[in-house]
C-alpha cells in the first residue's frame, strides 16, 4: 500500500496562511438591513430557502395538490420582497432563552416573596374572586393566541417572519402558563380558591363569550398573516392591554395585591416587542411599492372584522370593572386609552383603526 | 445549629407538584364552539385516543433549564478559543463541517414548523404542551447551529464555503439530499411527515448517529465545539422522542391505521438510512484523521445505535400491536453498510465530485488505508487504487477526476427518491411513474416513489400523501454547461473571482489552488436524460445490465 504523501498544514487557525478567500469571514449571501449585518440576521436570513433566491432545484416535495413546501399563496397579502423583513427584537435562540428565563425567575421570585409575606391572605376577598374567575378566564385567551401563532409559524414565506411568529407564540404560551401556575400557587394559601372556576367562566360566562369568540376567530383564520396582525394590531390593544393594564394592573394595588401586577407586567413587556415586530412587517407590506394599496385594503378588512369582534369583547368585559371593592379606575378611561392606542398603532402603518 | 436544620427547610414553601402543574397547564385548551380551527394540514390517519405527555414539564422550568444549557455551550466555545483549539484542530474534519452545517439548520427549523402540523391533530391538549417545547427546541437548534458555523468561519484557517453557506445550501447537489430529509418533515400527510418520519424514525433512531456518534469523532479531531453544541442539542431529543412515541401510541390501537403505519415506517426507515448513513457515515469514516483500531467503525456504531438500540428495543415491540415490521429492510440496510460498502462508495462519489462542492476533500493516505482494511476487510482491493488516483490528481493542472477517463470511475445515476446517487451498482433499478422513467438506487427507493408517495396505497385512497416534485436530478440543472461556468453560477468561486472554493487537498498555499481555468473545457451532462433517450426495451435493459456490472478502477502507479 502506498499513496502520495500529503502536505499537512500545521495550524488550522485563522490567519496561519494567506490565500484567496482566507479573509472572507462574513456571511456574504444576503444584504443586511443596516450597514453591518447583525448577529440575528446571520442566524436567521436565508435558512428557509426560496426558489427565487438560491433554491436551484426548487422545492422537492409537494402537497398532493401540487402546493410546494412553502408557498406565497398561504396569505392573501402580496410583497415585492418578502425577504426584506427583519424582526425589530432581533431574537435568536440565545436572546430568547435569556429573556424567557429571566421572566420565569422574576415571576417565581414575586410569587415566592408574596406568599412568604402572607400577601394572598391580605388580598381583598372580592379581588380574590376577580382573580379566580376573570384572570383565571383570561389565561385561556392567552393560550388561544399562543396556539394560534404556533400554527401560523408554519406558513410564512421567510425564516424572519416565521421565527418572529414563533417567538411571539412562545411568549404567549409562557404567559398563559405563568397565570395558571400563579393562580394555582396563591390558591394554596387561600383555602377555598377554585382553580377550575376560570375555565368555567371562559366557556360559559357571558362576560367572556365575546372574548372567546374573538380569540376563536383568530385561531380559526386560515391566513397566517391575518392571525399575526389580528393578534397584535387588534386584539392586544383593544382587549389584551385593556384587561391587563387597564384593569388588573391598575386595580390590584388598591385591593392589597402587589403580586399580580408584577406577574402580568411581563406580558406587557412581551407585547411591546411583538407589537414592534408586527408593525415593522405591516409597515413593509402597506408601503410596498407594487402591492401597498392591495395590502392596505386587505389589512383594513381584517382589522374591521377582528376589530368589531374585539370591540364587542371589550364591551362585554365592562361589568368586571365594577367587581373590585375599591374602585380606582373606570372602564371608560381604560377603553379610551385602548382606542387611542389602536389609533396610534394603525396610523403608524397606514391602516384604518376600527 | 441543629444537624437537621437546612436552608432549604427554612425557605421552602409548599408548592404544587410537577404533575399537578402539568395537568393544570394541559387544561388551558378547549374545544372551540364559535369558530372551528381549520385542519389545514390533513392526514389519512385516525387519531381517536388522547395522547399523553410523558415529560410533564412546564415552561417555567423549561426556559431556565435551556438557558443553563446554553450557558454551558457558549462558555465552552469561549474556552475552546482561549485554549487555541484551532491551532490543533484537524482541517480534514472542519472541511466536512462546511457541508454538514450548511444542511442541518434547515431540517431543524423544519421540525419546528412541523409542530404546527401535529399540534391541532391530537385530541386533548396535553401533548400540545410537549409539541410547544419541541417547537422552541428546534428554533434553538437551528440558530445555535448557525452560530457554530459562524464561529468556525471566524476562526478556522479557510473560511471559504462557510461564508456562502445558505446560498450553497440551495445550490449544491449534496445539500439537496439533506433537503429531502428536511422537507420530508413538513410536507404531505401531517402524521407521515411530522410524526413517523421526523420523530418516530429520524429523531428516535438516527439522531444517535448524527448527534452522539459524530461529536465523538469531532473530539478525536481536536474539535471540542461540535460536541458541546450537538450533545446539548441531543439532550433535547429525548423530549421529542417522547412526543413521537406518545402520538404513535394514540394511533396504534386503531387497526385502520396499521396499513399506513407499516407504509410509513418502511419509507421513513429506508430513506433515513439512505440519506443519514450516506452523509454521517462519510463524515465519521472519511472526515477523521484518527485511526485508532480500537474505536468503533461506522458499521459498529450503526449496529449499536440503529440495530440494537432502535430496531430491537423500539421497532420490534411494535409487533405486539399487530404492526408488521420490515425486518428485511433493516437487514438490507445492514448489508449495504457492511457488505456492499455503501459509506465507502458515498465517500468515493463525494470525492469524485469535489470540484462541484464548496468544501475541501483531501486524499486518504496509507495510514487511513490500514484502518479501513482492518475494519472492512477487502476495502483496499476495491478502494485503494482509487484514493491513490485521487491524491495524484489533486495537483492543479491535472485532468479533474470527474472527467478523467484514466481512473476508470463511471459517473453514477442519481436516485430520484433519496437523491443520493445509485452507488451500489448491482441494486440499480428503474421504473415508470405517471408515464415517465426514473432511476433509483435500490428497490426500497423505487417503492418509496412509486408506491408510497401516491394517491392510493394497496387499494386505499391516501389523499393527504405528498408527492415528489422539483428538479430532483441535480445534473439536469447544468446539462450541457461548461464546468467552469457551472461553478460561477453555483457561486463556488473565491473572492479573487477565479480560485475555486472546493479543493482536492488541504494545501493552503495559493500556488496549490485550483482555479476556473483548471476545470474549463469539461461539459456536464444528465445521466437521466441520456437514460430516457434510450429506446424502451432491449436498449434500456442493456444499459441497466451494464450499469449493474459496475466498473473497475485502473491501477494507479
Amino acid at each position: 500500500m502506498s499513496a502520495s504523501p500529503q502536505t499537512v498544514q500545521k495550524s488550522g487557525a485563522a490567519g496561519s496562511a494567506i490565500f484567496a478567500g482566507s479573509d472572507s469571514r462574513k456571511y456574504n449571501y444576503y444584504e443586511p438591513k443596516a450597514r453591518k449585518a447583525t448577529h440575528y440576521e446571520d442566524m436567521t436570513v436565508d435558512v428557509q430557502p426560496d426558489p427565487e433566491r438560491y433554491l436551484l432545484q426548487d422545492w422537492i416535495i409537494s402537497f398532493p395538490d401540487g402546493t410546494p413546501t412553502y408557498s406565497k399563496t398561504w396569505t392573501k397579502a402580496l410583497s415585492s420582497n418578502w425577504h426584506q423583513f427583519r424582526a425589530v427584537d432581533q431574537e435568536w435562540e440565545r436572546t430568547h432563552y435569556q429573556r424567557q428565563s429571566t421572566i420565569c425567575g422574576m415571576v417565581q421570585g414575586v410569587i415566592e416573596n408574596a406568599r412568604k409575606s402572607g400577601a394572598p391572605k391580605r388580598f381583598d376577598a372580592a379581588w380574590v374572586k376577580v382573580l379566580q374567575d376573570h384572570l383565571g378566564a383570561y389565561k385561556h385567551a392567552e393560550f388561544g393566541l399562543g396556539t394560534s401563532l404556533m400554527q401560523a409559524q408554519r406558513y410564512g414565506y421567510t425564516q424572519m417572519i416565521n421565527n418572529a411568529t414563533l417567538t411571539n407564540s412562545s411568549y404567549k404560551l409562557r404567559f398563559s402558563q405563568d397565570l395558571t401556575l400563579y393562580l394555582s400557587e396563591i390558591g394554596m394559601d387561600l383555602g377555598n380558591f377554585d382553580h377550575t372556576a376560570g375555565k368555567t367562566h371562559w366557556l360559559e360566562d357571558p362576560i367572556w363569550q365575546g372574548t372567546r369568540r374573538a380569540i376563536e376567530a383568530i385561531m380559526g383564520a386560515t391566513d397566517y398573516l391575518e392571525q399575526y396582525l389580528a393578534t397584535n394590531l387588534v386584539f392586544e390593544p383593544l382587549v389584551g392591554e385593556l384587561f391587563r393594564s387597564g384593569f388588573i394592573m391598575q386595580m390590584a394595588a388598591s385591593q392589597g395585591d402587589f403580586a399580580t401586577p408584577s406577574v402580568v407586567a411581563a406580558a406587557e413587556a412581551d407585547y411591546e416587542r411583538n407589537l414592534a415586530n408586527t408593525v415593522e412587517l405591516a409597515h413593509m407590506l402597506t408601503h410596498d411599492k407594487e402591492h401597498g394599496a392591495h395590502n392596505t385594503k386587505l389589512f383594513n378588512g381584517w382589522i374591521a372584522h377582528h376589530g368589531a369582534l374585539a370591540k364587542e369583547a371589550a364591551a362585554n368585559l365592562q361589568p368586571i370593572w365594577s367587581q373590585p371593592r375599591v374602585k380606582v379606575s373606570s372602564f371608560d378611561d381604560a377603553q379610551e386609552r385602548a382606542h387611542n392606542r389602536i389609533q396610534t398603532i394603525c396610523s403608524q402603518v397606514g391602516l384604518k383603526a376600527p | 445549629m441543629s444537624e437537621t436544620l437546612t436552608l432549604n427547610k427554612i425557605v421552602n414553601q409548599k408548592g404544587i407538584s410537577t404533575a399537578e402543574a402539568a395537568n393544570r397547564v394541559s387544561d388551558l385548551g378547549w374545544t372551540p364552539s364559535y369558530v372551528q380551527e381549520a385542519m389545514t394540514f390533513p392526514t389519512d390517519y385516525k387519531i381517536s385516543r388522547v395522547p399523553r405527555d410523558p415529560m410533564k414539564q412546564v415552561l417555567r422550568s423549561y426556559f431556565p433549564m435551556q438557558e443553563e444549557k446554553d450557558n454551558r455551550v457558549y462558555g465552552a466555545l469561549d474556552a475552546a478559543l482561549r485554549g487555541d483549539m484551532f491551532r490543533n484542530v484537524e482541517p480534514r474534519w472542519v472541511e466536512w463541517m462546511k457541508l454538514f452545517l450548511a444542511i442541518i439548520p434547515f431540517p431543524e427549523i423544519s421540525a419546528a414548523r412541523s409542530m404546527a402540523m401535529v399540534g391541532r391533530l391530537a385530541p386533548g391538549e396535553e401533548l400540545r404542551t410537549g409539541f410547544t417545547m419541541q417547537m422552541v427546541d428546534e428554533f434553538r437548534h437551528s440558530t445555535i447551529q448557525m452560530n457554530l458555523k459562524k464561529w468556525y468561519m471566524e476562526n478556522y484557517i479557510d473560511p471559504a464555503g462557510f461564508d456562502i453557506t445558505e446560498a450553497a445550501f440551495g445550490k449544491c447537489y449534496a445539500t439537496t439530499i439533506g433537503r429531502q430529509f428536511a422537507e420530508g418533515f413538513l410536507t404531505g400527510d401531517a402524521i407521515t411527515a411530522a410524526n413517523i418520519y421526523l420523530t418516530v424514525v429520524a429523531e428516535t433512531a438516527f439522531t444517535n448517529t448524527l448527534f452522539v456518534a459524530m461529536p465523538s469523532e469531532a473530539a478525536r479531531n481536536g474539535d471540542y465545539a461540535l460536541p458541546t453544541v450537538f450533545l446539548s442539542v441531543q439532550s433535547d431529543e429525548s423530549r421529542h422522542i417522547g412526543n413521537g412515541h406518545s402520538m404513535l401510541m394514540a394511533m396504534i390501537h386503531d387497526p385502520s391505521n396499521h396499513q399506513l403505519l407499516e407504509r410509513d415506517l418502511k419509507y421513513a426507515f429506508w430513506q433515513n438510512h439512505a440519506i443519514v448513513d450516506a452523509a454521517i457515515g462519510t463524515f465519521i469514516e472519511y472526515g477523521t484523521t484518527n485511526r485508532d483500531k480500537n474505536k468503533e467503525s461506522y458499521a459498529e456504531l450503526w449496529h449499536r445505535w440503529i440495530y440494537e438500540d432502535y430496531y430491537r428495543t423500539y421497532m420490534l415491540p411494535l409487533e405486539k400491536y399487530g404492526i408488521k415490521i420490515h425486518h428485511d429492510d433493516v437487514a438490507e440496510a445492514w448489508d449495504r453498510i457492511v457488505k456492499k460498502n455503501y459509506v465507502h462508495k458515498t465517500a468515493q462519489f463525494f470525492s469524485v465530485g469535489w470540484s462541484f462542492n464548496f468544501w475541501r476533500i483531501e486524499a486518504q493516505t496509507e495510514k487511513d488505508f490500514e484502518w479501513f482494511e482492518h475494519k472492512y476487510p477487502g476495502w483496499y482491493a476495491e478502494f485503494g487504487d482509487y484514493w491513490k488516483w485521487y491524491a495524484k490528481l489533486s495537483k492543479p493542472g491535472e485532468k479533474v477526476i470527474a472527467f478523467n477517463s484514466d481512473v476508470g470511475y463511471v459517473y453514477p445515476h442519481r436516485c430520484w427518491s433519496c437523491m443520493v446517487p445509485c452507488l451500489i451498482r448491482e441494486d440499480f433499478c428503474c421504473d415508470e411513474v405517471d408515464g415517465k422513467v426514473y432511476t433509483y438506487c435500490s428497490e426500497g427507493c423505487r417503492w418509496t416513489h412509486k408506491v408510497a408517495f401516491a394517491a392510493e396505497y394497496e387499494g386505499r385512497a391516501t389523499p393527504a400523501m405528498g408527492r415528489f416534485s422539483g428538479r430532483r436530478e441535480w445534473e439536469e440543472c447544468y446539462h450541457g454547461w461548461d464546468h467552469a461556468d457551472a461553478l460561477v453560477d453555483l457561486g463556488f468561486v473565491r473572492s479573487d473571482g477565479k480560485t475555486l472554493v472546493p479543493q482536492p487537498h488541504l494545501r493552503f498555499e495559493q500556488k496549490d489552488m485550483w482555479t476556473l481555468d483548471h476545470v474549463r473545457g469539461n461539459t456536464l451532462g444528465s445521466p437521466l436524460r441520456a437514460f430516457r433517450a434510450l429506446k424502451p426495451g432491449a436498449e434500456r435493459d442493456a444499459a441497466v445490465a451494464e450499469y449493474r456490472k459496475g466498473f473497475t478502477i485502473n491501477p494507479c502507479n
